[in-house]
């Protein structure tokens, strides 16, 4: 499955960066505070460096003057460093005070950032695992994948990232305001000015590049899709001697990913040197104009002159709005340098976001599955113990509750279906299995037999009629109940990474070793286990990826036995495992079938001849029902299939 | 591998000299710029000399504009060369691959080759901007700066013996604990994602055994120990900045301190205050690019394993090559297999295939019977030169398969493969692979002969109807007849079909059996099957046992005489016969 870029959809909603930040700072109260606290003595202990170089200069200075005055050189600085010796403590104590400060923060940045990113993890997991199938079915699995690799590092640049360098370069910016206004207000409007042309080139050329970044993603999406389709199917290439269209086609795609990401890295590589020599002429500006207005001696306007009176711009005051000029600026061009990021981000948390806002799977079933026994007057309570029998337990209005046991009967009265509302896919189906017998579903691809089964389990809601189990409406019965009373073997086997005896144990995480093993031979497939170079302890790791086909098989059968439930649904594999091996899965999956309701889709002969009913289906509508003799002898459509040929997909 | 991969910048030359070239004179104009904002100050300070002022900031504003060109200008070159030099790997890479033949396509793996061309090209790419770029930039400033500083004032420079020892061995320290750490995790972070794949395309598994929870469950723990794993590296490279501002702070009292003692000491005549300031400038700057060099060596070295995968594959030379003089014409569909021997590894202590002598007359059926490992498919993978036979011969049209060229054999034998493919596009331009120039008609005339035209005409769009990427879209038998009337487009003289009608149902597996004995009766076709019926009217059934031939005949001589076959028939009759 390719990996999809970052496109942004019409329909998409709205970017959720704001929610990411707001659950963070939820999360992290404490240690966001601390964070912050840290960052702003890091960032006084940054600049009180030029405090303090300034007053070492004066004391510097000053001793070079008492030179001049006539002392010798032993004298000054013994002067000189007595003055300095106060200044250097204090620095020593600002910087460990800063070193201490960084540190601090840089640690609850790890914790905060990996927390944070452990529980959205968590979160989605959480919260995929409640959607329903419907959402699998429509979305495609490498897409789901994404928001567990590439999103989730999307966010792990913007909080480690681009969050603390905002924060920093705003308190920073908010402190130089503060103290630019309280020197000049004529020269913090000219600071403005320089500011509002950062912006605006952030805007325009950082603008293009995250423009052009969200594309480079795209064509990157497109051309990886590509490469993986060509080479997965490669083989085929070759046979059909398509080697040099496959080129050109590549050729193609390849240009035009280089069109983008060559866009898209050349404004974001001449973003720095546009900022930084905006600082420049900045610096230039800021000595030009203050020396100018020093010069005409234009009145200052600013908070201090309010409070002390003088009028005129002091030279001090040029030389450290020269300072804070060039700090401002270095602060922009930080965060400018983020804004990719940022957009990635945004993206990211969109797409995080419409998983974890996806509607969960509803529930509004109350009838629950108990373990029950027989007491001694013969009625049914429930019990504590794994006794192998099963009640449903009703719960009713007046507060009474009714216990059923568990049977195994199950009804479809008049069930139409549809994936989507407007297109019904099964019409009028009804179907009567009594305990113990076997229902066999015979048709075409896209008849419909794979969709009954989902029904049953509750993986899609019916839209008309009713399927009733041991007389129940499923619809009362609790969905995780429903599904624990129906066994389960699909055509697709998915195994899980561990060892065998841990995929076996799947379908019943309390059953013990010995009946794990059981349920092996019962599925047919201890034999093979056995043979496994460290048997039931054989890791599995890529869906089972080093046993074949039909043992895969096996081991899910095994996992459905072992779960031991009521009712079971079969979809017999079609792939082509050789004559041996079928033989083997065949007896595995009759002696699962063995004493249970079952629903079976079948592919094989013999499953068909030995069930009680068959239910022939084309385009979503049963066409013929009844025994293997029953329909032979009509020599309906089953006849045909049967002697002639018979569908196998 | 170096010499191999720099082949990949070509036309991108240019661009990838000018870049460091630039970015040389930027820095530069970086170490100047300081020069000029200090000499700006000292006129202000001078009561505002406006003709000072003016003149300073005149040629600082023309150096500003010059640094800016410079950095536009290096960071346009480095864009071009590292996104074209990107292209151009992925390119080789892609021709190579698509050069390969079948053995060096099983060497790699696929899911190998994919990751090799796409995660990392990329690394690849990034580390090449970073050398480029970066890694120019703060070695030259790095000097430039140290011999600025040394210029200025050699006996401040000491401090450098003590702080850059500090900061080199405090950055090694934390790279050697962090950087294994790091490796261990990734590991970690896939096997978590891992289980994620898993949980998504087995969702149908969790949800029919009621397992969310325990998913959950074991998610979490697992993501919990992740978060602890990876909070402790990080907490590592936490002590970074501190570091890094240690010596900062460091240098800044040592050069003022000294400085101050020897300024005052000699009286200011040996070093002046400007001097000073400017020192601490350079200490940032010096500081600074070894930071950048620490940065550049980890992201290069990581990117090192990706540069070794890639190289592998632009080394990997193809095992099947066009001969010098090819043959360009096959005369007919005759194949002969003359004490043939094939072994997929020249290690393997095992042939695959021993001592195969058929020989199959043009136009003739041939229906292949075997278990699973028998290596049917291996056999006839030889036949259009997928593999090349490891000793005896193997003759189609009376010609040895490695004289002719490669294109015109495996036009004339077309093998539709066991696990075949559809590509994402319509189903007229999946079929056309089989022949670019076919007609509307011609598409429709092998669709009938494989039985696609009959479901086919049901789509809503027929033969423009879109195939999802994997044909995911139309079912496992309409793929299969898909992919036959795709082999029969260019009217081969041999056709071959693996396992390729297993999901098509026996009737209609019939009638494209019946269609074939009858439209294309001179094409030599040979049938491997899991089904006797699928191979019972051929004009002779091999069946092949653990690589050997076991016997050759009809259906009925190996019914009366072969063990193997009898087997075989009984166990898929003994079903059919209550019925009739």
């Amino acid at each position: 499955m390719p990996r999809r870029p970052y496109v942004k959809d019409p329909n998409a909603p709205k970017p959720q960066v704001g929610r990411i930040i707001g659950e963070l700072f939820h999360n992290y109260t404490g240690r966001l505070i601390l964070v912050s606290v840290c960052l702003i003595i890091t960032s006084i202990a940054g600049t009180a460096a030029s405090v303090f170089i300034k007053n070492i200069v004066s004391v510097i200075e000053k001793a070079l003057d008492l030179i001049k005055e006539g002392s010798t050189a032993e004298e000054a600085l013994k002067v000189c460093m007595s003055d300095l010796k106060p200044i250097f403590i204090t620095m020593v104590v600002i910087y460990a005070l800063g070193i201490a400060a960084s540190l601090i923060q840089q640690l609850n940045m790890a914790v905060i950032t990996q927390g944070h990113l452990a529980k959205m993890r968590e979160k989605m997991f959480r919260h995929m695992e409640r959607l329903p199938i419907r959402y699998f079915d429509q979305h495609p699995h490498g897409d789901i994948m994404s928001h567990y690799t590439n999103d989730i590092d999307t966010l792990r640049q913007l909080i480690s990232q681009a969050l603390p360098q905002a924060l920093t370069a705003g308190l920073t910016l908010l402190v130089l305001l503060g103290v630019m206004i309280y020197y000049s207000i004529w020269m913090t409007l000219l600071v403005f000015v320089g500011v509002f042309a950062m912006f605006m080139v952030t805007k325009k050329v950082g603008g293009n590049s995250a423009k052009y970044f969200v594309k480079q993603q795209k064509s990157l999406g497109k051309t990886e899709g590509y490469i993986e389709e060509m080479i997965e199917g490669q083989k085929v290439v070759k046979v059909f001697c398509h080697e040099d269209r496959t080129k050109a086609d590549f050729d193609k795609i390849n240009e035009q990913l280089f069109g983008d990401a060559n866009e898209a890295n050349k404004y974001a590589n001449i973003l720095m040197p546009i900022m930084g020599n905006i600082g420049n002429i900045m610096y230039i500006l800021v000595s030009f104009v203050g020396g100018l207005l020093m010069v005409l001696k234009v009145p200052n306007l600013s908070i201090s002159t309010l409070i002390n009176g003088s009028a005129l711009l002091d030279i001090s005051v040029v030389v450290t709005f020269l300072g804070m000029t060039r700090q401002f600026c270095n602060n922009i061009s930080q965060v400018s340098q983020q804004i990719n990021a940022v957009a990635m981000a945004m993206a990211g948390a969109t797409r995080i976001y419409s998983l974890i806002d996806e509607e969960p799977e509803t529930d509004d079933g109350y009838v629950t599955l108990v373990n029950a026994k027989f007491n001694n007057s013969g009625e049914l309570v429930e019990c504590e113990e794994r006794t192998g029998v099963w009640a449903w337990k009703h719960p009713h209005q007046d507060g009474t509750t009714t216990l059923t046991k568990v049977e195994g009967k199950v009804e479809l009265n008049d069930v139409d279906f549809g994936y989507v509302p407007s297109k019904i896919v099964l019409h009028e189906v009804s179907i009567y299995a009594n305990p113990g017998e076997k229902v066999a579903f015979v048709g075409a691809t896209g008849a419909g037999k794979t969709t009954i089964t989902n029904l049953i389990n509750r993986f899609y809601d019916i839209a008309d009629g009713k399927i009733r189990y041991d007389g129940i409406n499923i619809n009362k019965i609790k969905k995780d109940d429903l599904r624990r009373s129906l066994g389960i073997v699909l055509q697709d086997v998915n195994l899980f990474t561990g060892t065998v005896m841990d995929n076996i144990r799947y379908g019943n995480l309390e059953a013990t070793d010995e009946e794990c093993i059981a349920a092996a031979k019962l599925a047919n497939a201890h034999d093979f286990i056995t043979r496994l170079p460290e048997g039931y302890n054989t890791l599995l790791t890529g869906n089972g990826a080093n046993l074949s086909q039909g043992q895969r098989q096996l081991i899910s059968i095994a996992r459905a036995a072992v779960a031991d439930p009521p009712v079971m649904i079969l979809d017999e594999a079609t792939s082509s495992i050789d004559t041996r091996t079928e033989a083997l899965v065949s007896r595995g999956m009759d002696g699962l079938m063995y004493g249970r309701t079952v629903f079976v889709i079948a592919h094989r002969l013999s499953t068909v001849r030995n069930s009680d009913v068959i239910m022939v289906l084309e385009q979503g509508r049963i066409i013929e029902r009844g025994s293997h003799k029953k329909l032979i002898e009509e020599k309906g459509k089953y006849y045909q299939l049967y002697t002639g040929a018979f569908e196998l997909d | 591998m170096i010499k191999k991969l720099a082949s990949c910048i070509r036309e991108y030359k240019r661009d990838t000299i000018l870049t460091p070239l630039f970015v040389m004179f930027e820095v530069i104009l970086e170490c100047i710029i300081p020069f000029m904002s200090a000499k700006l100050v000292n006129a202000l300070e001078q009561g505002a000399d406006m003709g000072q002022v003016l003149k300073y900031g005149l040629i600082m504003l023309v150096m500003a504009f010059a640094s800016l060109g410079c950095g536009a200008l290096s960071g346009y070159y480095c864009a071009r060369a590292a996104c074209g030099f990107a292209k151009n790997l992925r390119h080789d890479l892609f021709y190579k691959v698509q050069d390969f033949s079948f053995a060096n396509i099983d060497k790699f793996s696929t899911s190998s080759l994919v990751t090799r061309l796409t995660t990392d090209v990329t690394n690849i790419q990034n580390a090449f901007m970073m050398i480029i770029r970066v890694a120019v930039r703060s070695p030259f400033m790095l000097i430039f700066a140290l011999v600025m500083a040394s210029m200025m004032a050699p006996s401040l420079s000491v401090v450098y013996l003590i702080v850059l020892p500090i900061l080199a061995i405090g950055m090694v320290i934390m790279t050697a604990k962090a950087m294994p750490l790091f490796n261990k995790l990734f590991k970690k972070y896939d096997a978590l994602n891992e289980s994620v794949q898993e949980n998504v395309s087995g969702i149908r598994v969790v949800k029919a055994f009621v397992r969310e929870r325990y998913e959950i469950d074991k998610f979490d723990r697992a993501s919990q120990e992740l978060k602890g794993d990876f909070t402790k590296a990080e907490k590592i490279l936490a002590f970074n900045a501190p570091l890094m501002q240690f010596c900062i702070h460091l240098t800044i009292l040592g050069i003022s301190y000294l400085g101050a003692k020897q300024i005052v000491g000699s009286g200011g005549k040996e070093l002046n205050v400007g001097n000073m300031q400017s020192m601490i400038t350079y200490s940032m700057q010096i500081l600074m690019s070894l930071m950048f060099i620490s940065m550049i060596f980890v992201m290069v070295t990581m990117s090192v394993a990706s540069a070794k995968r890639v190289a592998e594959v632009l080394d990997d030379e193809s095992t099947i090559k066009n001969p010098a003089d090819p043959v360009i014409s096959v005369k007919d569909g005759s194949i002969d297999f003359n004490g043939v021997k094939f072994a997929y590894s020249a290690e393997a202590d095992k042939n695959v295939l021993e001592d195969i002598n058929i020989h199959i007359k043009s136009g003739q059926t041939v229906g292949i019977i075997g278990g699973t490992g028998s290596s049917k498919s291996s056999l006839i993978q030889l036949i259009p030169r997928l593999y090349d036979v490891t000793g005896g011969e193997l003759k189609v049209g009376g010609v040895d398969v490695r004289n002719y060229d490669l294109n015109t054999l495996r036009g004339e034998v077309s093998v539709v493969l066991q696990k075949n493919v559809l590509f994402s596009g319509t189903i007229k331009e999946n079929l056309r692979w089989g022949d670019e120039n076919a007609t509307d008609e011609d598409i429709e005339r092998v669709c009938k002969l494989a039985q696609a035209d009959e479901f086919v005409q049901r789509f809503p769009d027929k033969y423009d109807t879109y195939i999802e990427q994997g044909g995911t879209n139309v079912s496992g038998g309409q793929k299969q007849r898909l992919c036959i009337a795709r082999a029969l487009l260019g009217k081969p003289k041999i056709l071959i079909l693996d396992d390729s009608t297993s999901a098509v149902d026996t009737k209609t597996d019939a009638l494209i059996r019946k269609a074939f004995a009858e439209e294309i009766p001179d094409t030599t076709k040979i049938i491997i099957a899991q089904r006797i019926s699928s191979v019972q009217d051929a004009d002779q059934i091999i069946v092949l046992d653990g690589g050997r031939v076991n016997a050759i005949g009809t259906h009925e001589e190996l019914l009366a005489n072969n063990e193997i076959y009898k087997e075989v028939y009984t166990s898929q009759n003994k079903q059919n016969e209550e019925v009739s």
